[in-house]
């Protein structure tokens, strides 16, 4: 049984900044991947990373626009620290060997970007995700001595004592379906988020919830969840991302009547206004006919000069050339608000902790909350790598001084045993990839951007219906070596318990705050509803609700206009 | 809808059957991706169809496949374009695992065993310089531009698939590490550029070991293009650090240079004597010796004759000799970037848009200047190799480089493209 003082679960940003930073501690670690770490879906994160490292910016103004932009739901005692942290962060970074791109002194140079009183992104071109992503992968080779790598290893399920610690997971290996235990005195959640669950979504098909779904399912509380980001500019066909790096550039937005539309919905940042805003803007003007007969709104690119756009836009100049044909150096491209990122998920507190003793959360999977209502474009990359850091940090700390936990092989069996009913199930249910399918245009239709009581409702019977098939769908592949039909049965899983949480949390926010527009509740209620939404599992299967406190530090909340 | 025979390359290392090809039926429209198609089976059809993904945007490199023969991602071939080049029958596409690594699992490959040895081979971290400033390090835009392109690399591992001299040379450490290797050599913030470089060149299996076939650059379903991070290596080895191989390879292109500069066409009879420092070099007799075996079969079958051997009748033009001219006259050395210029195409377009200025007057294509080389961390190895024709900004590829060929002529350039515009050409997808 492998044993260690730190298991992570995940490794895109948020698992590889806690694998080094833990090991920097002098802990013993694990990092664990379904898929190999350089294919983690940071890998896609294109437009950049925020930080106020201009000595005429300051972490304050970070701070606010965070703030700001999370609609007032954002934790702001988290926000101060993720945005003082991010300077040293970035030159972290750097030193490392990320290739920030410069300014014509040498300097790390900046991008403006969404929501941003300041420009404050810094950048590799748009591939920063990626950039970061495969440099993280370099330390994780050049430490291979103290952080061992488990890639293409499944987790099925995490592991508590009997007094509720958390102390290990199960995980299959999906080369050859061997079931392991990996024994660990903290366990780091860095598994990112659950785009597919909508479809069409920017998110790639790994991300299927399954951290956020394997801590609910031990009784963590997850929150926020009802707060999903629509990104303003995705593909029409395939939903894949055009950088908000393209609008930090220059580009604009037209309507099919050519008009500038955010002229209207927001008059001082116009198409750099903050996501929620602008995807709102988008979907009102498809909504009253104003769209192109496709449902889609023009994003011109042309506006950017082309030596510009080669250099630092390069990625979606082949995106909309590779996938829609379009040569966005020339033409404008069409695109409307698409699924793209979950403000929610398991509840930490600054250090990456859940309630759950043992278990930390970091990354898209958790929700410390620096988001709240809405993500700021390029801060996602940063709450990756400040709280991955953190989570490891702490984890180690906590490791370090404790003996390690004894698990019982018995957790094997249950496993295999909840595998093989899974293999066995007969041939007469609905497939998984159609009930995939009617899972994400459901989450796609009814908790999108306007959202009402009655279509949550429906789409809640909706998925509760989707669960009972899910449990009997069957699988074709009834092998040991890379049974993928086997994984993602139990994704789908994963993805109808997030699902529902989202649907939960929607309904029961009756106002409309960031992400979350209630057509039928069409103003926000600090009032009532400055507060948390925490769903957890109430013993059997239906998810309870209960609320928290927003922490506010120097920030009274007021009227929200861009 | 087009209807696809999707042709897969079956093999499940638990059945006990041989690999195979199973065909499965597909309804999608010719602009889809072929990935796209493979999940549309394995969703509707078959389970246990093994396939690595995850983005579907050609981000991730998950799903490296060869498609009818050709290496690249499952994702980023359409399917239209895929059937256009099928020779299996029409709308045929044959999706197989990808070359010079195990299978394990129908279309899946082992790439730890292969691909990522190779990339952990090249020391791939930076050795930053030391002190290591407060700030971050102050270095020119250019630079960190000019190794976006290999930073682009998603290590999918297509170009090594079809890599030809690792299909001899499995030692060879290959075209993905290569690039990654430059992303240092590149990279003015690495301490180690010397090293790196004369380990690279001193290995049997390194940068010298490739045969310029070009396989990678097609292959690089990100503009990578591999073989020319390999030749810049070279260039950096050779010429800037004066690394002095022990496999000859510097000496070997110089010769080329030579050769070519003097005859105009290569006259092979002289190339592997001046490989060796000239016919009666010391080093030379040995290696002409053991080259006797080759000659004299080919003097045997009428490859060569005595006459063509001992008297080339090619002399070079005054046009060679312009283009000599021309590029050792630079200032700096141009380099081929991507990221600066853009595709040979939008360079054709709209050249004085794309191109940087010094780059206008001369036959380049796409280019970024080099980076001023700073002196060798060491002391290079005393013997200045084939210094008579070898000046320091000539291009050693001895092939002609595959990007300057399209771009030499943009007017031409634009004729060919301009149909194409707005819709993905076949060369898009591959």
């Amino acid at each position: 049984m492998p044993s260690h003082d730190v298991l992570i679960i995940g490794a895109g940003l948020a698992g590889q900044r806690a694998a080094l930073a833990a090991a920097e501690k002098g802990a013993t670690v694990a990092i664990i991947s379904k898929v190999h770490p350089v294919r983690s879906h940071s890998v896609a994160a294109a437009g950049g990373i925020n930080a106020a490292l201009n000595p005429e910016d300051s972490w304050e103004s970070h701070a606010f626009d965070t703030v700001k932009g999370s609609d007032y739901l954002g934790d702001q005692d988290a926000i101060e620290v993720m945005c003082k942290e991010a300077p040293n962060e970035i030159l972290w970074l750097e030193h490392a060997g990320v290739t920030f791109h410069r300014n014509d002194v040498g300097q790390l140079g900046t991008r403006a970007f969404g929501g941003a009183s300041q420009a404050r992104t810094y950048y590799v071109a748009d591939i920063t995700g990626q950039a970061i992503l495969h440099v993280l992968y370099e330390q994780l080779m050049k430490h291979h001595e103290q952080i061992d790598r488990y890639e293409e290893w499944f987790t099925t399920e995490l592991l508590l004592d009997d007094s509720g610690n958390c102390v290990g997971a199960v995980c299959r290996n999906i080369r050859d379906g061997q079931l392991q235990i990996f024994n660990a005195k903290s366990v780091i959640l860095a598994s990112g988020g659950a785009g597919q669950a909508f479809k069409p979504t920017t998110n790639a098909l790994i991300c299927t919830g399954d951290g956020i779904a394997q801590a609910y399912q031990i009784g963590a509380p997850l929150m926020d969840m009802e707060m999903i980001q629509y990104h303003p500019t995705t593909l029409a066909e395939n939903g894949f991302l055009i950088t908000e790096g393209a609008r930090g550039e220059g580009a604009h937005l037209y309507n099919a009547l050519g008009e500038r539309f955010m002229e209207k919905y927001a008059p001082n940042k116009l198409e750099l206004a903050s996501r929620d805003v602008v995807s709102r803007a988008e979907q009102t003007e498809i909504n009253e006919g104003r769209g192109f007969p496709d449902g889609t709104i023009a994003l011109d690119i042309t506006k950017v000069p082309r030596k510009r756009t080669l250099e630092a836009l390069r990625e979606i100049v082949n995106i909309g050339r590779d996938f829609a044909g379009v040569d966005i150096t020339r033409e404008p491209i069409h695109i409307k608000p698409g699924m793209h990122y979950i403000m929610g998920g398991v509840k930490t507190d600054v250090d990456g902790q859940t309630p759950i003793n043992g278990l930390y959360a970091a990354g898209e999977v958790a929700c410390v909350s620096v988001h709240g209502g809405n993500r700021l474009g390029a801060n996602s990359l940063l709450d990756t790598l400040i709280f991955g850091r953190r989570s490891g940090e702490h984890a180690a700390d906590q490791a370090l001084s404790k003996a390690m936990p004894s698990t019982s092989h018995s957790k094997i069996a249950d496993t295999q045993r909840k595998f093989d009913s899974i293999l066995n199930r007969d041939a007469g249910g609905r497939r998984i990839s159609e009930i995939k399918n009617e899972l994400g245009e459901t989450m796609n239709r009814y908790a999108a951007v306007y959202r009402d009581q009655a279509g949550l409702e429906t789409a809640h019977e909706i998925v509760r219906r989707l669960k009972e098939e899910a449990a009997v769908a069957p699988v074709d592949d009834k092998g040991t070596v890379f049974n993928q039909d086997l994984l993602g049965a139990v994704e789908l899983e994963y993805m109808l318990d997030v699902a529902e949480c989202i649907v939960v949390g929607a309904k029961e926010r009756k106002e409309s705050r960031g992400a979350q527009f209630r057509t039928d509740f069409p103003e926000r209620n600090d009032a009532e509803w400055l507060k948390h939404i925490d769903v957890s599992r109430n013993g059997d299967d239906a998810p309870s609700v209960t609320y928290s406190p927003v922490t506010i530090t120097k920030w009274e909340p007021q009227e929200r206009t861009y | 809808m087009p209807e696809y025979t999707l042709r897969l390359r079956r093999y499940n290392p638990e059945s006990g059957e041989a690999p195979h090809y199973e065909d499965f039926k597909v309804e999608l429209e010719g602009h889809r991706s072929v990935l796209e198609a493979i999940l549309q089976v394995r969703g509707e059809q078959d389970g246990s169809i093994g396939v690595r993904c995850s983005c579907r945007a050609a981000i991730c490199g998950s799903c490296g496949v060869r498609t009818n023969g050709k290496p690249g991602l499952a994702c980023h071939t359409h399917l239209d374009a895929a059937a256009k080049n099928s020779k299996h029958g029409e709308n045929v596409i044959v999706v197989e695992p990808m070359g010079n690594m195990p299978v394990i699992k129908d279309l899946i490959v082992d790439m730890e065993e292969v691909h990522w040895k190779k990339i952990r081979r090249v020391t791939p971290w930076l050795v930053a310089k030391e002190p290591v400033p407060e700030r971050e390090y102050i270095v020119p835009h250019e630079a960190m531009v000019d190794v976006t392109q290999t930073m682009a690399c998603i290590q999918c591992g297509a170009c090594v698939s079809d890599c030809l001299t690792m299909e001899m040379d499995p030692l060879f450490v290959g075209p993905a590490a290569l690039a990654k290797a430059y992303r240092f050599v590149g990279d003015p913030r690495d301490a180690e550029q010397g090293q790196r470089l004369k380990d690279l060149a001193e290995d049997p299996h390194g940068i010298y070991d490739c045969t310029h076939c070009f396989q990678c650059i097609e292959a690089c379903p990100k503009g990578v293009a591999p073989m020319s991070q390999i030749m810049r290596l070279r260039r950096r080895a050779g010429s800037d650090f004066h690394v002095d191989d022990r496999n000859n390879g510097h000496r070997h292109e110089m010769a080329f240079v030579k050769n070519i500069r003097k005859n105009g066409l290569l006259h092979e009879a002289d190339l592997l004597p001046d490989s060796y420092g000239g016919k009666f070099h010391p080093r030379a007799v040995p290696e002409l010796l053991s080259s006797l075996p080759v000659v004299l079969r080919a003097l045997k079958t009428g490859k060569v004759t005595v006459k063509k051997a001992l008297l080339h009748e090619h002399k070079a033009s005054p046009e060679i000799e312009r283009i000599f001219d021309t590029v050792e006259n630079r200032e700096v050395r141009l380099e081929y970037n991507l990221y600066i210029s853009g595709n040979e195409d939008d360079l054709a377009d709209d050249p004085a848009d794309a191109v940087a200025p010094a780059a206008t007057a001369t036959l380049a294509p796409p280019v970024v200047e080099e980076q001023a080389v700073e002196a060798p961390p060491e002391p290079p190895v005393a013997e200045a190799p084939a210094a008579e024709a070898a000046p320091a900004e000539t291009p050693a590829a001895p092939a002609p480089d595959a990007e300057e060929a399209p771009a030499a002529d943009p007017a031409a350039e634009i004729e060919v493209e301009a149909p194409a515009e707005g819709e993905p050409t076949e060369g898009d997808t591959q």
